[in-house]
């Protein structure tokens, strides 16, 4: 007969990914490259988002995108051809998310040589990427007007980790009822310290004030701060 | 899918701590979950069971699973109530400066094994 011991561990599912997380956080301090993690569900407009603003920035900027979805390579062609920068897929394996780990092997994988700013697109999700630290500088998510103001209400944890909310589609806001002000209290109510910019990735609406919030980013990440 | 992805967290963390202790298997792992961790404990156990199968030290190993009760606090009148029943809203004076407690952890509690 075996015998049975006990191992006493008392340890957090998602300690291992922190520390992971926080060690990628630092290196790319070190190397003054800007990670932003971008966010949202499935279809809010983050590959159109980025492709606006990636065009604005790119004649100051070198910048690198790793997109990330469970299958396919839509999104890293998209990028590629309307911006002609850096571009890699990650594929996830089934995965609803990125967690440090699989971050910290697509970033090794893309050539930082004078990258400024590497954009990670998440997975379209508003559960699980919020969960896992991938090691991002900061988070960001996009909120699209038709999916409605009560999404900070709905998906706290998300509203909560992120540093900048994008609220995208202004353009059709007459045609829902989408209410800002009441969206912009439920962000604060998750999150006090959340930026909210208002965009149109379509009409370009917003997009400058995005582009500008990441070249602070980026500045301050290279200010040694 | 969301569960299972929590599941290949706690094998990966649990194998490290087998390493560190020497272990050559494990019969069973005892996890306590929030009750608003968003990982579903039935959803979880199905994810686990798959999961080990595949899994070395882990193989077969059984999945205890204990709750931990979702408290909320309300800032402004100091209240700890329910979460699960009164989600963001104190039920004592219907303010919405409230904070969680406890509730959405994932933690692995202890594991059970076999020498």
């Amino acid at each position: 007969m075996d015998n049975l011991r006990i191992i006493e561990v008392k340890r957090s599912v998602f300690e291992e990914n922190d520390k992971d997380a926080e060690r990628l956080r630092k290196e790319l301090k070190e190397r003054g490259i800007f990670l932003l993690n971008l966010m949202s569900s499935p279809g809010s407009g983050k590959t159109t988002t980025l492709i606006k603003t990636i065009n604005l920035l790119k004649d100051k900027l070198n910048i690198a995108v790793m997109e990330a979805d469970i299958d396919s390579d839509t999104d890293a062609k998209k990028i590629l051809e309307g911006t002609g920068v850096q571009t890699i897929q990650i594929h996830t394996g089934g995965m609803c998310h990125l967690d440090a780990d699989m971050t910290r092997q697509g970033i090794r994988s893309l050539d930082l040589e004078k990258v400024d700013l590497v954009i990670l697109e998440n997975v379209g999700n508003l559960v699980c990427p919020a969960e896992f630290d991938t090691g991002a500088s900061k988070n960001c998510m996009i909120l699209s007007v038709p999916e409605g103001d009560d999404k900070p209400l709905k998906y706290p944890l998300m509203f909560s980790i992120c540093d900048l909310v994008l609220i995208n589609k202004t353009d059709v806001a007459p045609y829902f009822d989408f209410d800002f002000d009441k969206c912009e209290q439920y962000i604060k109510m998750r999150n006090k310290n959340a930026k909210i910019l208002s965009i149109c990735a379509k009409t370009g609406e917003g997009i400058d004030e995005f582009a500008m919030w990441l070249k602070e980013q980026v500045d301050i990440q290279k200010g040694g701060k | 899918m969301h569960e299972l992805g929590v599941v290949f967290h706690c094998i990966k963390e649990i194998n490290q701590i087998a390493l560190e202790n020497k272990v050559k298997k494990i019969a069973s792992v005892t996890i306590e979950l929030g009750e608003v961790s968003t990982v579903i404990p039935d959803l979880f156990e199905d994810c686990w069971n798959w999961a080990v199968k595949k899994e070395d030290i882990l193989h077969n190993a059984k999945i205890v699973i204990e709750k931990i009760k979702a408290i909320t606090h309300c800032e402004q009148c100091g209240e700890n109530y329910d979460t699960v029943i009164n989600g963001k809203t104190c039920p004592k004076c219907g303010s919405l400066n409230t904070y969680l407690l406890t509730g959405n952890e994932i933690i692995i509690k202890q594991i059970e094994v076999k020498e």
